[in-house]
């Protein structure tokens, strides 16, 4: 007899066939991390099941099993070509494979050159991004389907990793979209992955067949690839044990089963992991720890002793609610930590009506909120005040320690970090879409092993393998643990080092200090994350100091917002919170439209609350709520997109339509070429500003899926023009950009520079179009006439040197006539701004920044902030060469620079710099730039954007950014008065 | 001691006071070309030594001082020098650090930025880096290369490239296990040595030599048995420094692969004529152009007397010549395209399927801009052409984990496992 056997990431499944392949036994099992033990069982079940049989063929497979096949010598069959020869063996014909597995994601391709594609390091879309999602519906993955299946619309989400997913999840839920929709935009965000990542121009089609857990239990999953895809495809008997099938047909070794059973027994862990030292010694320790800080605490009084005003502060957090109920003194007289459970109304109103039920004569004299649901439970409970979640941290942190210069928060799946510099918060850092790490992470990785989150952390304290996780994203955590259990690490060990790493996390990846010392002596660290002592214990150990934790940890936020309510109240106020009546009639209903008002088209979640008050979320601006027109006046990206607009196609002398995608540096470009091939008689045809559909039409054929979104833009830009009907798309590579004197030398990024060759090389030509990609040099005035005659000239007839010479100097007259009116414009808005008293931010990146796709619409929150908003090419004219601290030979860079040098000579000008994930030159060019305005004495702050559509954690940087600059002028006219 | 000296932006130098009294720590990135290339150096009155050491500390350092999103390699070179920094074998006062600046569009020439950036921030400001170079774009008085110091490098980087070559087709078929490791030592020590009294480095002598290296490795007893062949291109730090990429030649051996590793000697080449290709495309001066044509005919030169060498000793297998590596690019990528390893790399990876490498390990730092396009952007229309290549991009990071990397190594080997069994 046969056994194969599938050792994954998180399940065992186990397959004995008879001589004739029949399968005669089979078993599915979660393994808990118990790798060696649960095979051992398995198999030793088996011997029992088969007394008689003498003679075993076996064959393992799955990541997790490797280390075990080598250490028994046992055959070893990779997971992927398993599932290949089992799919040859049982459905013969088939044409591609999708499986989807707890951490993994293949497609193999079978006719026509066998090629498989597993995600690589960075990528979700997988049964634990399922799980993780349920997790955050508060759902089962069966329900899961269930509701998937009653869906009525699809919301974009973004579908690279968990975090990124769950930060464009969470505002859906505090808006109010409903589960049931969510959970098929889940759906259909794993397809997108799967096809985006995967696929890599390869398309899918013929008989394809579904594998793995996920597309097992989720017929509405296999609907939803079916759908994308345009095929049927087959989700085959037993295609959960595919790979242990193809590990059991692969067998070729007879095996001395009880003898290699024997032999596992002994596999313990001979490999070896990088540990770190246990976090404590022994338990007196320990306690001497926990004493320590059970001093930071607030007092806590009896509702019923109450006698004056009562303060109440929420923290609508993204996966928690907190609430805190203080009297006139700052004692806590009630408390709430709760689990969102994906719609923080509900919650909310049984909090307020079980407090009122304790205390129904309760004077509550004010009230505010704070967090992701601030806006939604501000405007349906009637509450008296909204507060930045950093202003509401440092209010409560100065309580713990009044001159506190550093304060860290890791909650749920934020953290947030800020220096208080002179009693005003400067330097916010948020975890970006990227980095996680955070209190949630802790807790999935706790669910999976079968533990609850405290007990998960308790058995980290004491253990002498902490494994070295490292600092990086989850999905990279995911595999570093996988590699650690299959060493043999216990669930102590890495427990502990999740621990660590949250903490390294939290230091090295979003605060990044240069150095520890700068995040000074005074430190206050709170949210729920550090009510975990191993983490507290590990954070302490990291830095070499010793912090304050106050005890009510995970109420910080809310308590903050009690007493913001409290100072901001006026004596003998009462507050307009809804009354114990108002919440028993209270109803909220949810729709959702798409927005008319502009050709964004954002979907919107309209919140009708009982006394009609409505809550509209969804919107990027503020026109749907205030029905105003926003004023484009204060800025330039739409400047410039209208700029770009305004390059509409002229029939001109020749027959020929040559299409220019609107991406990268065309946004620059542009301008030059439309005018070049213009004068040359060409009809230009620019694609149109990007959309979400833009990206999702040329997703297929990217094939590098770390690449910078800007960059897996141009594939559906390139597409739209071949349905556009031109007969050539012209697309450049170009090593160098304009020199502009500012640097050393006057290259493009490699992607800028060579993305064409991208899309030759992985977007099919079709209805007959040629892609001009030929490499041009325009910053060599000189040549450049000679050097286009002769490339045009391959392309097309009775082009002449003269004409492109001539159409060449229009070319440069256009570049120069654009640029001019960037930096007229910029003029223009600076002399605005400044006679209405507004504040003006350079929001620097790159000219394809002004894409609205790119940058989410920031531009627009910004002057819906009251805020006026130029780029930095407005600015970098104005700066002669100086001398940075990196290799300055960038275009785009120097101006970055350039920019971020005369922010710092302008009193009411700020600099927000623009980051693309993915962009290697940005871990550059963010330094330096920090540097530089730091130098000036100026905030410097930074927005990192990818795919994401979620523009919370933005607006939080950007009014965190207000208040302390409103903060620090308040300071600053307190001193001149004293003065 | 040596007094610390600034140039008028405030850079460190290298003084000749130092030359003398200081170590050069070099980070070892190929074993047997950096030993050769010691020994020039050690030759010429430097104190140098080669830094090898590797571990979880070295990687931690890096994450510590450099900002996490820079690329893979220079995280490990920085975690490298602050790692030997504080380890007390040398005094910090008494070394300098050296380290390779290509220059070029790639962000790989800012390493030296963020090297000492990190230096700074770790509190060793005083510790001089020195740029190694041949755009000039940094001196320092204590540092010179001079003419005859590039041919002996040039000369160093070609027996490297002869000794790799030979190896890698002897080791793994090797009956007497061993034998080729000893021969490998033995003609660093040989060819060092020979360089320490000023021969090796003519081409007759090169020629003269390169017959001897042949036959020793010819004369290797070895089976003839049928092992996968894989090639292994990708990032020139990460392909080539086994600590980067967790040991990725040792791995392959141990699967019972023969591994081609195309040499040094074609990247230089690639480098120099990126001067020659801009000249052409773009037109400007010809001055610069002339100077990089003369300097790749040159290498032309000895390239040409390696390969008649190889061809006229033994049966070793080898890739084509530089420039014949550029026909079959047409209709793939522009010879334009000179950021990291450019076209340069697709066609390496074109002449290892010609020569029977179809299994490929394309590997890059993850997030490697260039390698977006001229590597993981390449395979697809690569297989289109060459439908037997079986290639597979793998991401290396401080956070990728080997087991992760080799499971995907592994399905290739099993595709081409597979099709050897049929062949």
């Amino acid at each position: 007899m046969v056994i194969g056997l599938d050792v994954g990431s998180t399940t065992i499944k186990c397959v004995v066939l008879d001589e004739k392949d029949q399968i005669v036994y089979q078993t599915y099992e979660r393994h808990f991390s118990q790798i060696t033990a649960k095979t051992v069982e398995m198999l030793q079940t088996i011997l029992k099941k088969f007394p008689d049989q003498r003679e075993w063929r076996l064959a393992i497979s799955g990541s997790a099993g490797m280390g075990m096949a080598e250490y028994a010598d046992i055959q070893f069959v990779q997971e992927v070509y398993a599932a290949k020869v089992a799919a040859e063996h049982n459905v013969p014909g088939t044409d591609c494979i999708i499986e989807l597995g707890g951490e993994d994601a293949k497609i193999i391709f079978l006719g026509g050159g066998m090629e498989a594609r597993m995600n690589g390091t960075c990528a979700g879309g997988t049964g634990a991004f399922i799980d993780q999602m349920a997790t955050l519906l508060d759902v089962d993955t069966a329900d899961m389907n269930a509701l998937a299946e009653q869906h009525e619309r699809v919301y974009t989400i973004a579908s690279r990793c968990g975090v990124f997913a769950k930060s464009d999840i969470q505002p859906l839920l505090n808006q109010g979209a409903k589960k049931s929709d969510i959970a098929a935009s889940i759906f259909y965000a794993v397809v997108n992955q799967t096809i985006g990542g995967l696929a890599q121009g390869r398309p899918m089609k013929g008989k394809i067949l579904y594998l793995g857990g996920p597309l097992t239990f989720m017929p509405m999953l296999r609907k939803c690839f079916d759908e994308v895809l345009g095929v049927k495809g087959i989700c085959p008997e037993n295609s959960l044990y595919y790979v242990s099938l193809g590990a059991a047909y692969s067998a070729k070794q007879v095996c001395d089963l009880p003898a290699a059973v024997e032999k596992l027994i002994g596999y313990v862990s001979h490999g070896e992991w990088e540990t770190l030292p246990p976090l404590f010694q022994n338990e007196a320790e320990y306690q001497a720890f926990c004493e320590r800080h059970a001093t930071a605490d607030v007092p806590r009084r009896p509702l019923e002793e109450l006698m004056g005003p009562v303060y109440l502060g929420i923290d609508a957090g993204s996966t928690t609610l907190k609430a805190v109920v203080m009297d006139q003194d700052g004692a806590i007289l009630d408390s709430a930590y709760l689990s969102n459970a994906g719609n923080p109304v509900p919650v909310i109103r049984e909090f307020l009506l079980a407090l009122y039920q304790k205390r129904p004569d309760i004077p509550i004299a004010a009230a505010c909120v704070t967090g992701y649901g601030e806006d939604i439970i501000k405007n349906a409970f009637h509450v008296d005040y909204g507060l930045v979640e950093t202003a509401a941290h440092f209010t409560a942190a100065k309580r713990f320690m009044p001159d506190v210069e550093f304060i860290v928060d890791i909650g749920g799946q934020d953290m947030k970090c800020f220096h208080v510099r002179g009693g005003v918060i400067d330097n916010i850092y948020l975890n970006e879409a990227c980095s996680s790490g955070c209190g949630s992470f802790l807790q999935t990785f706790a669910n999976a092993l079968n533990y609850d989150v405290e007990e998960f952390s308790k058995l980290g304290l004491y253990a002498t393998g902490a494994v070295d996780l490292g600092s990086r994203c989850t999905v990279f955590m995911n595999s570093s643990v996988k590699q650690a259990q299959k060493d043999g690490a216990t669930t102590g060990d890495i427990s502990a080092g999740l621990s660590v790493s949250i903490v390294k996390n939290a230091i090295y990846k979003v605060i990044r200090p240069s150095s520890l010392e700068d995040l000074g002596k005074k430190i206050v660290v709170q949210g729920g994350t550090f009510l975990n002592d191993a983490v507290l214990r590990a954070f302490e150990r990291e830095l070499g100091v010793e912090v304050v934790r106050p005890a009510i940890a995970g109420l910080m936020g809310a308590y903050g917002c009690a007493l913001y309510a409290q100072s901001m109240a006026a004596p003998g106020q009462k507050s307009t919170l809804l009354s114990c009546a108002d919440l028993e009639q209270f109803t909220h209903t949810v729709r959702s439209v798409t927005c008319g008002l502009c050709e964004n088209r954002c979907r919107l979640t309209v919140n009708t609350f009982g006394d009609g008050a409505k809550y509209i979320g969804g919107n990027r601006c503020e026109r749907p709520v205030t029905k105003k027109e926003v004023s484009d006046e204060l800025n330039i990206y739409r400047f410039k997109q209208d700029y770009m607009r305004s390059l509409r196609p002229v029939p001109g002398m020749r027959k020929e339509r040559i299409g220019i995608p609107l991406g990268l540096n065309m946004w620059e470009m542009a301008p030059f070429w439309y005018a070049f091939f213009t004068e040359l008689g060409f009809e230009v045809v620019l694609s149109s500003m990007s959309t979400r559909a833009t990206f999702i039409k040329g997703q297929a054929t990217i094939p590098s899926d770390t690449v910078c979104f800007p960059a897996k833009l141009l594939h559906g830009h390139v597409e739209e023009l071949m349905d556009a009907g031109v007969d050539a798309i012209y697309y450049p590579c170009m090593s160098f950009n304009f020199d502009e004197h500012l640097g050393d030398n006057h290259y493009n990024c490699p992607v800028v520079a060579y993305y064409p060759e991208t899309i030759a090389a992985n977007v099919a030509m079709r209805n007959g179009v040629t892609l001009i990609n030929d490499y041009a040099g325009p910053h060599k005035r000189h040549d450049f006439p000679e050097k286009m005659t002769q490339i045009l000239q391959n392309y097309f007839s009775g082009i002449t040197r003269g004409a492109v010479k001539r159409a060449a100097e229009k070319a440069y007259e256009a570049r120069d006539a654009y640029l001019a009116a960037v930096r007229q414009k910029g003029d223009e808005i600076i002399q605005h701004a400044r006679s209405a008293g507004k504040r003006i931010v350079c929001l620097a990146g790159r000219p394809y920044h002004a894409d609205p796709e790119i940058n989410h619409g920031i531009d627009l929150l910004m002057t819906s902030l009251g805020l006026a908003v130029i780029s930095e090419d407005c600015l970098s004219a104005k700066v002669e060469k100086f001398p940075v601290h990196v290799l300055n030979q960038w275009t785009y860079h120097a101006r970055l620079y350039a920019a971020a040098k005369y922010v710092g000579t302008q009193k009411d000008m700020e600099l927000v710099q623009l980051i693309s994930f993915g962009c290697g030159l940005d871990a550059i060019t963010s330094d330096e730039c920090r540097a530089i305005v730091e130098r000036a004495g100026k905030i410097y702050t930074q927005i990192k954007i990818d795919e994401i559509t979620n523009l919370g954690t933005v607006k939080v940087r950007l009014r965190s950014l207000l208040t302390a600059l409103e903060q620090q002028e308040r300071q600053l006219g307190r001193a001149a008065g004293d003065a | 001691m040596a007094e610390l000296k600034y140039d008028k932006n405030g850079r460190l130098l290298f003084t000749k006071e130092m030359k003398k009294e200081y170590t050069v720590l070099v980070p070892d990135m190929l074993p047997i070309h950096f030993n050769i290339m010691r020994n020039i150096f050690v030759n010429e009155g430097y104190k140098v030594a080669l830094l090898d050491n590797a571990g979880e500390r070295v990687k931690q350092l890096g994450l510590k001082y450099t900002h996490n999103d820079i690329c893979y390699p220079a995280l490990l070179v920085t975690g490298q020098f602050l790692d030997a920094l504080t380890s007390g074998q040398w005094d910090p006062h008494k070394v300098a650090l050296i380290i390779m600046q290509t220059g070029g569009g790639c962000r790989a020439s800012n390493y030296i930025h963020i090297i000492r950036k990190a230096l700074a921030r770790a509190g060793f400001d005083y510790v001089p880096v020195i740029s190694f170079n041949l755009s000039f774009t940094e001196t320092n008085p204590g540092f010179h290369l001079t003419m005859p110091i590039i041919r002996r490098m040039l000369a160093g980087v070609i027996y490297g490239d002869m000794i790799m070559l030979l190896s890698n087709q002897t080791r793994p078929y090797e009956l007497e296990p061993g034998k080729t490791d000893q021969l490998v030592r033995l003609w660093i020590d040989n060819i060092s040595k020979q360089f320490g009294q000023s021969k090796g480095y003519s081409l007759a002598e090169m020629r003269e030599n390169f017959k001897n290296i042949i036959r020793s490795f010819a004369s290797v007893p070895r089976s003839r048995e049928k092992k996968v062949r894989v090639g292994v291109v990708g990032e020139i730090y990460v392909k080539y420094a086994s600590f980067a990429n967790n040991g990725l030649e040792k791995f392959l051996a141990d699967q019972g692969c023969e591994v081609m590793v195309p040499g040094l000697l074609g990247f230089l080449m690639f480098k120099v004529d990126a001067r020659i290709q801009d000249f052409l495309i773009y037109g400007g001066s010809r001055v610069k152009y002339t100077l990089a044509k003369k300097l790749l005919n040159y290498l032309e030169k000895i390239e040409q007397v390696f390969m008649e060498s190889v061809d006229k000793f033994s049966d070793f297998l080898q890739l084509s010549a530089y420039q014949e590596t550029k026909e079959p690019m047409k209709g793939l990528i522009g010879l334009g395209n000179r950021m990291g390893e450019g076209w340069f790399l697709p066609a390496e990876m074109v002449e290892l399927i010609v020569h029977g490498y179809e299994n490929i390990i394309c590997t890059q730092p993850f997030g490697c801009l260039p390698t977006h396009i001229c590597g993981k952007g390449m395979v697809h229309k690569i297989k289109d052409l060459y439908p037997d290549a079986n290639i597979v991009p793998v991401d290396y990071d401080s956070g990728a984990t080997r087991v992760n990397q080799e499971n995907r190594i592994k399905l290739m080997l099993a595709v081409a496992r597979e099709k050897l069994c049929k062949a």
